[in-house]
């Protein structure tokens, strides 16, 4: 495949440098001249000084045949247009792009980039496992954002704990996929299958509905009661 | 009617204080607020310091309920960023970019955006005056 990578800072670098050696084709762009020698030197002949913006540079990067491009440079604007100009004037078929700020994720899905990548969203999660004040995790998205896959860890006093898997009252189309229990052990959950605290739940849903499939799986067994009511 | 305007460098400056003297409400936003200084004394409009290709910021400026939206920041991405972001998330419903790029001004047009080059602009009124009064060298003899 003929991969062309725009920005060759940190990221476009060990992008680079993985495509290559898996056989592919790679071209980079990048307008400094540092970060452009640097990957020359280590990686062989594959990078383009350049603004990959330009029109003029796409072509002789030779956009037209490209398979991919992705567009990993520190700023969003260059690249949303990179992506936005490879599809509409070089029929790219598959754009990747970087976002630096999370919430640039939804222009990019409304202008039709195909992919795009987070590095925070992805940190934030690994920090929030750590806060028992978020215990929904959004993990991937599926079917084009509208299914999520999300974990939900049950927290010690839940009303779901002692209940098997079919007497839950879940929001539609939420399904519990997986469950790891306390000491790390996964099984697949069937109906009658009952929820321990400390169980980690890999749970589909639909991205509306992860409100209410939080305070359904993490709610406490008696709101205003003194202490957890213990299921016997 | 409710204007904003990314980038108060010339252009920015001298759109704000034409519409603000015609009784527009205008917002000025830019990422640098020394830009701001070089508006008129009897300037009337908002003035808001951040990057307009961020959403709190242009939400901070008013967008949700601005009438139009005119970006004429020097960097061509930046614009038709920031005017995509008005257009498409926060409904505005006249957006004005400006490219400087003939090639990006063209593929942004016909994705339905209002562009502007002022570099083809410029280049066609160059042109235009030179034709006006075609002038020869006078031969040396």
């Amino acid at each position: 495949m003929y991969i062309i990578i725009v920005g060759a800072g940190r990221v476009g670098y060990y992008l680079a440098k993985e495509l290559v050696e898996s056989g592919h084709e790679v071209l980079a762009i990048e307008k400094d001249g540092e970060n452009s020698e640097r990957m020359a030197e280590e990686l062989g002949d594959i990078v383009l000084r350049g603004d990959g913006c330009e029109a003029a540079t796409m072509e002789m990067a030779g956009f037209a045949r490209a398979d991919i491009v992705i567009a990993v440079t520190g700023d969003d604007e260059d690249n949303l247009v990179v992506c936005q100009v490879a599809k509409a004037k070089f029929n790219v078929p598959q754009t990747v792009a970087r976002i630096n700020d999370p919430k640039n994720e939804e222009i990019f899905k409304r202008l039709g980039i195909d992919n795009t990548v987070s590095a925070i969203p992805a940190i934030l999660a690994h920090i929030e496992q750590e806060l028992p004040a978020h215990p929904l995790i959004p993990l991937l998205q599926v079917k084009g954002g509208n299914l999520e896959i999300v974990e939900v860890k049950v927290p010690p006093h839940s009303a779901v704990i002692g209940k098997k898997i079919r007497d839950l009252l879940l929001p539609q189309q939420s399904l519990i996929s997986l469950i790891i229990d306390e000491d790390g052990v996964p099984r697949v959950p069937s109906s009658e299958t009952i929820i321990r605290a400390g169980d980690e739940l890999l749970v589909v849903t639909r991205r509306e509905n992860e409100d209410s499939l939080r305070s359904a799986l993490t709610a406490p067994a008696s709101l205003g009661s003194e202490g957890p009511l213990r299921p016997t | 009617m409710k204007i904003i305007i990314m980038g108060c460098g010339r252009v920015g400056r001298e759109l704000a204080t034409q519409l603000d003297r015609e009784g527009q409400t205008v917002t000025v936003l830019d990422i640098n607020p020394d830009a701001f200084r070089a508006l008129p004394a009897d300037f009337k409009g908002r003035r808001v310091v951040g990057n307009g290709i961020d959403q709190d910021v242009l939400r901070k400026a008013g967008a949700q309920e601005a009438d139009a939206f005119v970006a004429v920041t020097p960097g061509d991405n930046r614009n038709v960023m920031a005017a995509q972001i008005a257009k498409h998330l926060f409904g505005v419903p006249k957006v004005v970019c400006r490219i400087f790029d003939p090639i990006r001004q063209e593929i942004y047009h016909d994705l339905g955006l209002e562009t502007m080059s002022p570099t083809k602009v410029s280049a066609r009124l160059l042109k235009e005056a030179l034709e006006r009064e075609p002038v020869a060298r006078k031969q040396e003899s």
